[in-house]
């Protein structure tokens, strides 16, 4: 009964083969056996967002996910987005809208972000906080994360018109 | 988290013969994995029908009628602009429930069978009739403010959490099953089942049985025009109805033809009464009238605990969801969709 089994996961690009019990999460599978820690445990409970990872294409709560689940999946997070010599354009907004204060919910934020500007590249700001609305901040920061994800919105417009 | 065997079945017939007592199905999980967290619902065997081929489709019927997946998602469902034109108070009850994240995982079956967010059914050191028969009720003269007004008895006091199926009562959807024993319709109505004498049987399921698909008639799509969702509840984001409304009129030369009107938040089934929907027919739209609707529609509440203010707030969210479908379905949900505080709110 419930003996480990094979799991392959695609992270942010990188093919990953373990060994994992069905009932692992799969945000402990990332941040505990593959050393991703970008996605951060918040609530545990699917109310916090810290833990969002696009699964598939789609925004998830990685706590929510048994790690059987994902098996065959392609993740990416935070890792996959940006890195500290080549900051994702909302990275860079959220830097310098000052989107972030203690900075525990951010990664979650920017990865939800990403799949909600690929899916509505002009958002308004009512559709950014609806879109948003399952990642908090304890430290209540919304207006300037709303503010980042607007910003970071219209620079990709811009270039992307300038492309075209 | 107790340990489970796990399997992901190839087709419906492997899932429906792996199904064993005490084994669960498993969709989007949004539900399911967090009660096994807190260890209110621990399943020995957990059957992943996520992938489970030819489920995830919205399909168009020859008789006019809407066939939807049991494995399409929240928030496929409701961003597929089809079916929101036709379906509208669907989409908004579905855009108005949990968050982004938790729409791209929740599937339509899995709404179906989500389970009460009754605070003593969650915690495994409650007594709870519904997780276990005999078990006795926590929630009775306990914290009851979200708990029910309509249908209820000392054997459970729980609502079903739903948004999904408010409007899938008010529009006689049918939920088609497969099982041990075959194919089946069941009728929306009787999906849900009120506590009784086996508050633990909480669907009209037999053990195993999975559902397949929901079934919408071409009639359930001709009150597109004036159909709404309304919910109230304690935030605007990610938190369950204290009281929603489904409404949906048909009109006709200024007068109802056709009235729809399902109540959540207020039993363990979305409630429904005839004699409230059949006295506004023949009637121009108007305040009093649905004012007069709603009441009948709550004929029979009694609070079950501190929960009287819900009978009254049911009655005017549920008057209010009538005006504003009779007001006419937005162009365009609000972003913040069912909020009273949204701008068409306001009519």
């Amino acid at each position: 009964m419930s003996k480990k089994m094979q799991i392959t996961l695609t992270v942010n690009g990188e093919t990953q083969e373990l060994l994992a019990e069905p009932r692992e999460l799969l945000i402990y599978v990332l941040r505990e056996r593959l050393n991703i820690t970008g996605p951060h445990v918040g609530c545990e409970t699917s109310h916090c967002g810290a833990c969002t990872v696009t699964m598939d294409g789609k925004s998830v709560k990685s706590c929510t996910v048994f790690a059987a689940q994902a098996n065959g999946a392609e993740i990416t997070t935070i890792e996959g987005i940006g890195s500290p010599d080549s900051l994702h354009v909302l990275q860079n907004a959220f830097r310098e809208h000052h989107g972030l204060q203690c900075g525990f919910c951010t990664p979650g934020m920017i990865t939800r972000a990403t799949k909600l500007l690929e899916d509505n590249p002009n958002p308004t700001e009512e559709d950014v906080r609806f879109g948003m609305a399952g990642n908090l901040c304890r430290c209540t920061g919304y207006q300037n994360i709303v503010k980042s994800v607007l910003a970071a919105a219209t620079e990709l417009s811009a270039a992307k018109e300038a492309a075209e | 988290m107790n340990l489970f065997d796990y399997l992901r079945p190839a087709s419906v017939s492997d899932a429906i013969a792996a199904w064993q007592p005490g084994a669960a199905y498993l969709g989007g999980g949004t539900n399911l994995v967090d009660l096994m967290k807190t260890g209110a619902l621990q399943p020995g065997k957990v059957i992943d029908i996520a992938r489970l081929p030819g489920l995830d489709r919205i399909e168009s019927l020859p008789d006019g009628g809407t066939r939807i997946g049991a494995l399409v998602k929240n928030s496929v469902l409701a961003g597929d602009p089809d079916f929101a034109a036709a379906f509208p108070m669907i989409a908004e009850a579905l855009a108005s429930g949990a968050s982004g994240q938790l729409r791209n995982a929740a599937t339509l079956g899995g709404n179906l069978m989500q389970r009460t967010r009754c605070v003593y059914f969650q915690d495994p050191h409650s007594a709870c009739n519904r997780r276990e028969s005999g078990n006795g009720c926590g929630a009775l003269g306990g914290d009851t403010q979200n708990h029910a007004v309509l249908g209820w008895n000392d054997a459970c006091i729980a609502t079903n959490p739903s948004d999904l199926c408010v409007p899938l009562a008010a529009l006689d959807a049918v939920v088609e099953t497969q099982g041990p024993n075959g194919r089946r319709d069941i009728a929306f109505a009787d999906f849900h089942r009120l506590p009784g004498d086996t508050p633990e049987r909480e669907t009209a399921l037999e053990p195993g049985e999975l559902i397949l698909a929901v079934r919408l008639s071409s009639n359930a799509a001709a009150s597109y025009q004036n159909s709404r969702y309304l919910k109230l509840r304690e935030r605007t984001s990610f938190a369950f109805a204290l009281v929603s409304a489904a409404a949906a009129l048909q009109l006709k030369d200024g007068r109802i033809t056709e009235a729809r009107l399902a109540i959540g938040g207020v039993a363990a089934k979305p409630w429904r009464v005839p004699a409230a929907e059949a006295l506004m027919l023949g009637q121009p739209p108007d305040t009093d009238l649905f004012r007069r609707a709603a009441a009948v529609a709550l004929e029979d509440a009694t609070p079950s605990g501190n929960n009287g203010y819900k009978i009254d707030l049911a009655r005017r969210i549920a008057a209010r969801s009538l005006a504003l479908a009779a007001a006419g379905t937005p162009t365009r949900m609000p972003a913040l969709p069912a909020s009273v505080f949204g701008e068409s709110a306001h009519v």
